[in-house]
């Protein structure tokens, strides 16, 4: 950009560290969400992600064996057993106590002197004896105050929860059927379009493209009430449902259009007169020249708009949720998210998951074709006049 | 899978429907209207009704979808905004007057000029910025890459992604959101960050600014690197430092640009809805048009009258962008 610019300059290390800066702030919120989404449950209730790689602490209140199961020991009546494993917990103990008030007093291996002659010791492994010099009464054991530390603990259960009791698996699919037709079928119709508008003569050529360019700002919600009224009306009239794949498919064919002819009519009015021209001469027909040139050479403007439309109807709610209904085969991922924002909405453990499975087909669409992104981009957008 | 079946055989048939019709209709002009007629001036007017015929097949099946999917439901749309709910009954004005006394269109519509100004301010800012700097590094191209990325993901997925930034736990339990971790680090006190009216719209805002950022670094940087090398060398050569030279030299070429892209998120912002549905639904005061409109189009039933009329103001709010993209794709094509 500026000439000699990356020659050494005194302040070139304010530029690499505000770079730096800007892409960890830009990354983090992203990185939170995987490193949440592959730790244990427990452990992400209770700790920010970026603690993941340590281990991590936790207060927890348990109970001990109940005096139907105590023992009689040189006098005195005991309680013992693993309060780890009553628990479901892994780690190992750093502090207890047996009031709540209090409930780190003592070390693990420590002996606690309580009330009336009691005493209780916990091992680091979990181990617990409680002792008292007369016999236990009542139904239930001795509450246990206790602080667990555990190991950073990597999973995968939290996916394998999401893609097949939560039904992500399900909506993965969905998403998948309604976007290869959508993706698909409005290239064909736009290339015919886009070549008719660059290349042929006919009046009325420069208000058609002109409408194509108004159509592109066209908000989506003009759209919505109007065509719901219709698919109502035709589901009526045939009697068939009015929310179906077909229906969402048409819908973001004719959505996806004014980008498409918009973006393939740039790309083709530019390719070289010479080529179109010379194979008029030879007797080619249109038909032929779309066919056998403009199709091949247009290749990239077509993986731009496919990339484009791949995306958009890949991370679309709102038509969705217009135009399919929330039933269990017709839910897409970006639906299914929202439903479980509000039912799941404290389950961090499933929310991130499922998170990360509806952004890894786009992100890795993203990444290995950036290029056709980019240049659709950079054709896409309006120029200025 | 038997649905993804049915979906790969609606591709194929779709293709070859396409297929079929492109090539049958222009079988049949070809058929109908020969240039090899039985005299030379019949073959001359064949050909002639054939040329003028053959642009309308090419365009017929685009023209149906757009008239289907967007010119007809425009019209409609407008004319419904002039009916009661399920459009049965003419009203004249009452839903725009309804609206305009409507404390949530009000809400909406502050809060939509909030997120006009915010969000194409701080996309494109950042997006110069980060475009300005990102050349001048080596890793340039990885950074600007990362800070893209967001653009891949859909508003949903970035909406759970930023929940969990703002996540807020009560008092006494660790934060395991980073905003209010970051904030108790610093001796704050953890807030419920988008239940604080006002600021929450911002925090919703920040997400949109995340996302769109990167389309805007892309368009900045392509037109930084069009700028003609020899302005910069001759402001070098008169002393002009970096800074100057970024917004004295650099930043009045990529005018249209910036305008380009300015008008191109306005457009995204207007019809924001995932990011506050899903956040807060408008509640907390974050309400904006395009989930006011979502509301009223289902709300006891679907008011398709109010629904209609948000949206028609909606696309009047769009407008004047249209016609000026309109007006200068013209004034391109004229050029050439």
């Amino acid at each position: 950009m500026i000439s000699g610019s990356k020659t050494k300059s005194p302040l070139m290390w304010v530029v690499h560290l505000s770079v730096l800066m800007l892409v960890l702030l830009w990354t983090m919120p992203t990185i939170g969400l995987f490193v949440s989404s592959i730790r244990d449950k427990d452990q992400l209730a209770v700790s920010g992600w970026w603690t993941a790689l340590f281990s991590s602490e936790q207060n927890i209140i348990g109970r001990s064996v109940g005096p139907d199961a105590q023992i009689e020991e040189n006098g005195l009546f005991v309680l013992k057993g693993n309060i780890l494993e009553a628990e479901g917990k892994k780690g190992t103990v750093v502090s207890f106590g047996w009031k709540s008030q209090e409930p780190t007093l003592y070390k693990a291996g420590e002996t606690a002197e309580m009330s009336s002659d009691q005493t209780m010791t916990i091992d680091a492994d979990g181990n617990y004896v409680i002792t008292q010099p007369k016999e236990w009464s009542g139904s239930r054991g001795r509450r246990i105050f206790f602080t667990i530390n555990t190991p950073p603990i990597f999973t995968l259960d939290n996916y394998r929860e999401v893609l097949t009791a939560e039904g992500i698996g399900r909506s993965f699919i969905n998403s998948l059927t309604v976007t290869i037709p959508s993706t698909i079928i409005p290239i064909l119709i736009a290339a015919f379009a886009a070549y008719a508008l660059a290349w042929m003569h006919f009046p009325g050529r420069a208000v058609l493209i002109a409408v194509v360019v108004g159509l592109l700002v066209v908000p989506l919600q003009m759209s919505l009430i109007p065509l719901l009224r219709l698919y109502n009306s035709v589901g009526d009239f045939f009697g068939v449902p009015a929310k179906t794949y077909l229906g969402i498919w048409l819908a973001h064919t004719g959505f996806g259009l004014p980008l498409a002819i918009y973006l393939l009519r740039n790309y083709i009015a530019e390719l070289p007169r010479e080529i179109i021209e010379s194979a008029r001469v030879d007797g080619a027909s249109h038909f032929d020249i779309f066919v056998k040139i403009i199709l091949p050479l247009s290749f990239p403007a077509l993986a731009s708009f496919a990339i484009f439309q791949f995306l958009w109807v890949w991370n679309d709610l709102l038509v969705a949720m217009v135009f399919l209904g929330n039933t269990e085969d017709q839910l897409v991922l970006t639906g299914r998210l929202r439903e479980m924002l509000g039912s799941r909405g404290g389950n961090w453990e499933i929310l991130t998951a499922s998170a990360f499975v509806t952004i890894v087909v786009p992100l890795t669409v993203f990444f290995a074709l950036q290029r056709y992104l980019v240049r659709g981009l950079l054709a896409g957008s309006v120029k200025g006049g | 899978m038997e649905q993804l079946a049915s979906a790969f055989g609606t591709v194929i048939i779709g293709v070859l429907a396409c297929v079929a019709y492109f090539y049958g209709s222009n079988w049949l002009l070809d058929r109908i209207f020969p240039a090899n007629a039985a005299t030379a001036e019949k073959g001359i007017v064949n050909l002639r009704t054939a040329h003028a015929i053959r642009p309308w097949l090419f365009l017929g099946p685009a023209l149906l979808a757009l008239g289907l999917y967007l010119v007809y439901p425009a019209v409609e749309s407008i004319r419904l905004s002039f009916f009661n709910n399920d459009g049965s009954k003419f009203i004249g004005v009452d839903n725009y007057v309804w609206l305009w006394f409507n404390k949530g269109f009000r809400q909406s519509m502050f809060n939509n000029m909030l997120w006009l100004v915010f969000v194409p301010a701080m996309s494109t800012f950042f997006g110069l910025v980060i475009a300005a700097l990102t050349d001048r590094i080596w890793w340039g191209n990885i950074a600007k890459s990362l800070i893209f990325m967001p653009m891949a993901i859909s508003f949903i997925g970035a909406s759970i992604i930023w929940k969990f930034v703002y996540e807020y736990r009560g008092e006494g339990s660790a934060q395991i959101g980073i905003v209010n971790a970051v904030v108790e680090f610093f001796g704050g006190d953890p807030q419920a960050w988008i239940t604080i009216p006002f600021w929450n719209n911002f925090f919703l805002m920040i997400i949109l600014v995340w996302i769109q950022t990167g389309f805007a670094m892309v368009i900045l940087s392509a037109a930084l690197r069009g700028i003609p090398e020899e302005t910069i060398e001759a402001a070098t050569i008169d002393g002009a430092n970096g800074l100057q030279i970024f917004f004295y030299i650099m930043v009045p070429q990529i005018w249209k640009t910036i305008a380009v892209v300015w008008t191109t998120i306005t457009i995204t912002v207007l019809k924001v809805f995932d990011i506050v549905f899903a956040m807060t639904n408008g509640q907390w005061d974050t309400q904006v048009l395009a989930n006011l409109m979502y509301d009223w189009m289902f709300r006891g039933g679907g008011d398709f009258g109010r629904g209609a009329t948000i949206a028609v103001i909606i696309m009047l709010l769009v407008v004047p962008i249209m016609v000026w993209n309109i007006r200068s794709v013209n004034s391109e094509s004229k050029g050439h």
